[in-house]
């Protein structure tokens, strides 16, 4: 590099798409990456459909022509996709100092936010379709057909982007991976106390009044409805409030520690 | 009016009650290379993180190529580089992709982006590293990678936080090299904190001393050492070492004494020729001598001199402050 052959380049701000594309590209880049964290986010859902499946099937399904299989595909699709996230990228980032490196470039802050969660809808999705794919293996039909389906994926993207704003919350609030990883237990109540293994109309006591409450049961819901009844839009617009419930929550969690991370106090 | 690569005024930050950095006054011109030189603690890292946007002041002003830190961060952005301490680069992408990334963060087209590259591949020098992620690489490689990062702008002002911490004498030498070439070339301002006095020496055309905040003294590394007197006899003793102190400060035209642990620093503008009376004065004291040099003065020496204390002892002890 001598004087003769530097070029002036002249730095200016690439705009906020460019720069939620440019970061989305290293986020996915980082998936393959990372394999570790995204076999156990496979393994987990077809675990679950298969025991719960396998364990409840004969005793849901007595006399009534429940289809149990149907039933429990998107439970199957909300374990696949409930806090899959590049949020242990972005704490290593934070611990690291390459988020001051991001940092000291005039990208749009919150696209450093914004980019991570591109390379999660994608992951989502790619992670939903093997296990949808698993659910028409054993013979589950989707009533609304292939738009269904669609409607079926958009609705668990948009599930996991609004509650993946938590986990990236904890990792900007706390900076700990500890913490991000510990995130895990909030996946607990908000996917197994609602209708994770009987209809509503099955539960009693205590657990039938706290599902009512949990935004999932309406999630599971409306994506049972694309699959055992048609077009239900009672149904698509519980599931939609159920993500908008997590969403009005989630959203100004994770601004206010994105403000709080990149406001140089 | 000289333009200011650098200036602040006043410049303060607080952490709770704790006053990392104490109401610093700098004019970096355009071109220099300035070196702040201090113990670990000294508040370098948090000056550093003023200047480059990452942290607010919570006192007085700075402008880094001409824009104001707190009103116009983005166009401080545009025109700084830097390079923070410890490479801190992401692990997992290759040395093409981050240096890709990085150039598309400042809105380079990609063919600038690949011209940018080849510019500082001699710079890098990684070869056909650049392909591997970079969590396999050497921390020389990691620095020299990060360097490069740091200039595919082409930035007005680079900030350089402790740029060979834990590299060998070769890596070290390597990074000095480039920092030269990089300001001389191309006129590029170059801001280095520093720990080690030889960087300081061997890079800076100016030198501000840092201690708990504040700058002690500041000038050329010629300068800071003639303020001291052409002359530094130093004793290495053992027993009474204030008893002997006094004794040498006794003798005439001796310009100061300086006492850290057993080594008593003489000054004198004449040193061959009174580095007798300072042998004859000690002996006829208490302590045993175990070591009489004479040499010209260094930059630690000045140090010892505006802040009391050596700069390899006091590494550890302030760490803290620093993050």
């Amino acid at each position: 590099m001598s004087a003769a052959t530097v070029r002036a380049v002249h730095a200016r701000r690439a705009g906020f798409i460019r720069d939620v594309i440019n970061l989305g590209g290293r986020a996915l880049r980082s998936i393959p990456r990372d394999p570790e964290s995204i076999i156990p986010a496979l393994i987990v859902p077809v675990f679950f459909f298969a025991v719960n499946v396998g364990a409840l099937q004969d005793v849901v399904e007595q006399n009534n022509g429940f289809d149990y299989k149907a039933f429990q595909l998107p439970v199957a699709i909300v374990f696949a996709v409930t806090g899959v996230t590049r949020a242990n990228i972005l704490v290593l980032d934070i611990q690291g100092g390459y988020f001051d490196r991001l940092a000291l470039t005039p990208v749009n802050r919150l696209a450093m936010l914004l980019g991570f969660m591109v390379a999660d809808l994608a992951l989502v999705m790619s992670l939903s379709l093997p296990v949808i794919a698993l659910g028409l293996i054993v013979g589950v039909t989707f009533e609304t057909g292939i738009i269904g389906v669609i409607a079926f994926l958009a609705i668990a993207g948009l599930w996991a982007l609004a509650y993946n704003m938590l986990p990236y919350a904890i990792a900007l609030k706390t900076g700990n991976p500890a913490a991000v990883n510990s995130s895990f237990l909030l996946f607990l109540p908000v996917t197994f106390l609602t209708t994770v293994f009987v209809p509503e109309e099955a539960l009693t006591g205590w657990m039938a009044q706290i599902v009512k409450f949990n935004p999932v049961t309406y999630l599971l819901q409306g994506q049972r409805s694309l699959i055992s009844d048609g077009w239900v839009i009672g149904d698509l617009l519980g599931a939609l409030a159920g993500i908008g419930a997590i969403a009005v929550v989630s959203v100004p969690f994770a601004m206010w520690a994105l403000l709080g991370r990149v406001r140089r106090t | 009016m000289t333009e200011y690569a650098v200036s602040t005024e006043k410049l303060r930050r607080f952490f709770g009650d704790v006053v990392a950095v104490d109401g610093i006054d700098l004019a970096v011109r355009e071109g220099e290379v300035y070196g702040f030189l201090g113990p670990n603690g000294a508040g370098k890292s948090t000056a550093v993180r003023m200047l480059t946007t990452l942290l607010m002041p919570s006192s007085g002003s700075a402008t880094v190529a001409g824009k104001n830190v707190v009103r116009e961060p983005i166009e401080v952005r545009l025109r700084i580089g830097a390079a923070l301490q410890d490479a801190a680069l992401d692990p997992k992408q290759t040395g093409m992709e981050l240096l890709r990334l990085q150039g598309r963060l400042y809105g380079l087209s990609g063919r600038d982006v690949v011209r940018r590259i080849a510019d500082l591949e001699s710079l890098m020098d990684i070869g056909d590293a650049i392909k591997r992620q970079v969590g396999t690489y050497s921390g020389g490689m990691k620095r020299r990678l990060d360097l490069a990062a740091s200039l595919m702008h082409n930035p007005e002002v680079l900030f350089l936080d402790e740029p060979t911490v834990g590299l060998d004498p070769i890596g070290r030498s390597k990074v000095w090299a480039e920092v030269r070439r990089i300001n001389q070339e191309q006129g590029v301002t170059v801001f280095l904190t520093t720990q080690y006095l030889e960087e300081a020496d061997a890079l800076a055309d100016r030198v501000g001393i840092i201690n708990h905040g504040m700058i002690a003294t500041e000038g050329t590394p010629a300068e800071l050492k003639r303020q001291l007197g052409s002359d530094v006899i130093v004793a290495r003793v053992e027993g009474d070492v204030e008893a002997a102190r006094r004794v040498v400060a006794g003798i005439e035209e001796i310009e100061a004494v300086d006492v850290y642990d057993e080594e008593i620093s003489i000054r004198v503008a004449n040193g061959a020729g009174f580095i007798s009376n300072v042998a004859l004065a000690l002996s006829a004291s208490d302590v045993q001598v175990r070591e009489l040099t004479l040499r010209t003065p260094t930059l630690d020496d000045v140090f010892l001199h505006v802040t009391g204390g050596r700069l390899a002892q006091e590494e550890v002890a302030t760490e803290e402050e620093e993050q």
